[in-house]
């Protein structure tokens, strides 16, 4: 599976978005496709059990949940930093 | 017997963080070596070393780098994180270093002497107590024995936290073979001058490469070897200050290392259970908020005593005596805490010694800091002071 259908099933599963995360473009804002603060929490949470990951304090803002293509990159910097 | 020291030809250019980051690596790479052995964890010392660190309190006229307390803090508590005993070593030498460097009174050789410590790098411990003397570290048995120029010293001492590696141990006596117990001197000895014969070895709960050994110390050392200014002014000035900010810091680096591993411990619960709160981050709020408390004390100590550093009079205060002997004890007793709630938290893989989520070495470490000066006898001291105090 690649890393963008992953992130898309983890929002499938934990974002409350309104519309399938599949629909939606690299860039559209989740949290006005529905994704609540509570919502992120667990698609954090999720992201990095699907990875084997820990977001360090300085990812952990609203910003780098905010779509799903910001989500993709922060997930690739950090499987390169661990590389 | 201990290595010929090493004399640093290329010093480290590197900002202050990048070295400190380097040494606190490789403290952390052998913390769990070294508890295992209690042995002296010399990589990370040497690191120190081979980044200037050993000297980097040391005013810049001296060949230093005149870190503030503010920054040796700091330092102590990064190393004490990633190993405890590395921070102990560092706060113990640099409260050696600052009661020497701050209390030169003029004296030329002892000066050089001091330069010395930046230009070789030299690592200091401290001879202070005493068999017979009742752990009180302000009398003294022993006493300086001046023969014409040179001051012969014999002191048989329960605990010199890692002597056999120290290139100059400071030691307290009594001033002559006719001072009063309280009349104290402090004695700058060369580790080429110093017989240091083991009477004890060091295998404890935690803390166990500060190689805390006892030994039957003989010095013969130059008379001006012997800091002219009485140990009361320099205990009140800076060995106590100092000690208590710097083991202060090195406990909170500990309790910061804790309540990261709790938080790591909480974050990989909650990823197996999404969508609920798992039950430890409930622990680890009042965890935070305990940290919180702990980090505001330090801070609110370290910049008191960084405010009056060099108004000598403000340290002779009642009320500063005080608060400098209160924040070893609830230092102490903070560290003890968060380990004991960080246990709670991370459960049976917090107790266990392997694992990413281990807290039990530094949990063992924890209970040191309440026992090594024991809190029983500094708060006795601080009864005694406030039976004085107005107001």
């Amino acid at each position: 599976m690649s890393m963008i259908d992953t992130v898309v099933r983890v929002l499938d599963t934990h974002g409350k978005l309104t519309t399938p995360a599949g629909s939606l473009a690299p860039d559209a804002d989740l949290y006005a496709a529905g994704m609540t603060s509570h919502a992120s929490v667990n698609v954090m949470l999720a992201v990095e059990d699907a990875f084997d990951i820990e977001f360090p304090d300085e990812l952990l803002t609203k910003s780098t949940f905010c779509s799903i293509g910001a989500i993709c990159s922060a997930v690739e910097g950090l499987l390169e930093a661990a590389a | 017997m201990r290595m010929p020291t090493t004399i640093v030809t290329t010093p480290d250019a590197r900002p202050l963080a990048e070295r400190v980051a380097h040494v606190a690596d490789i403290a952390s790479r052998y913390a769990g070596e070294v508890d295992a052995a209690a042995r002296f964890p010399a990589e990370a010392v040497d690191a120190m070393r081979a980044t200037g660190l050993l000297g980097a309190s040391l005013p810049v006229a001296l060949g230093g780098e005149g870190l503030t307390l503010t920054e040796l803090g700091d330092i102590s508590a990064k190393l004490g994180a990633a190993c405890s005993s590395t921070g102990m070593v560092f706060a113990m030498h640099h409260s050696q270093v600052l009661s020497l460097s701050r209390h030169l009174g003029g004296s030329a050789s002892l000066a050089i002497l001091a330069g010395r410590i930046a230009s070789e790098q030299l690592l200091i411990a401290s001879a202070t107590t005493e068999l017979g003397i009742g752990g009180d570290v302000r009398t003294s048995f022993c006493f300086v024995d001046l023969d014409g120029d040179t001051v012969r010293l014999v002191k048989n001492a329960p605990v010199i936290s890692y002597g056999s590696e120290a290139d100059l141990v400071l030691v307290t006596a009594r001033r002559n073979a006719d001072s009063a117990p309280s009349d104290q001197v402090l004695v700058v000895c060369d580790a080429a001058n110093l017989a240091l014969e083991a009477t004890g070895g060091w295998d404890t709960l935690g803390l166990r490469g500060t190689a805390s050994m006892g030994y039957k110390l003989n010095a013969v050392v130059p008379a001006d070897r012997v800091i002219p200014e009485p140990y009361d002014v320099i205990s009140a000035e800076s060995m106590l200050p100092v000690c208590h900010v710097l083991w202060a810091s090195v406990w909170l680096g500990m309790a910061r290392a804790l309540v990261d591993t709790s938080r790591q411990y909480v974050r990989a619960a909650a990823r197996r259970t999404i969508g609920s709160v798992p039950p430890g981050a409930t622990k680890l709020v009042d965890l935070i908020a305990e940290l919180e408390r702990f980090e505001t004390l330090v801070a609110d100590l370290t910049r008191r005593t960084e405010s009056i550093w060099d108004d000598r009079a403000a340290f002779g205060a009642i009320g500063y005596q005080v608060s400098i002997n209160n924040l070893k004890v609830t230092a102490s007793e903070l560290v003890a805490q968060v380990a004991l709630a960080a246990l709670a938290i991370t459960g049976i893989s917090g107790y266990r010694n392997d694992g990413k989520h281990s807290v039990a070495r530094i949990f063992r470490d924890a209970q040191g800091a309440a026992l090594m000066v024991h809190n029983d006898r500094i708060i006795a001291n601080t009864a005694r002071l406030i039976l004085v105090q107005k107001g």
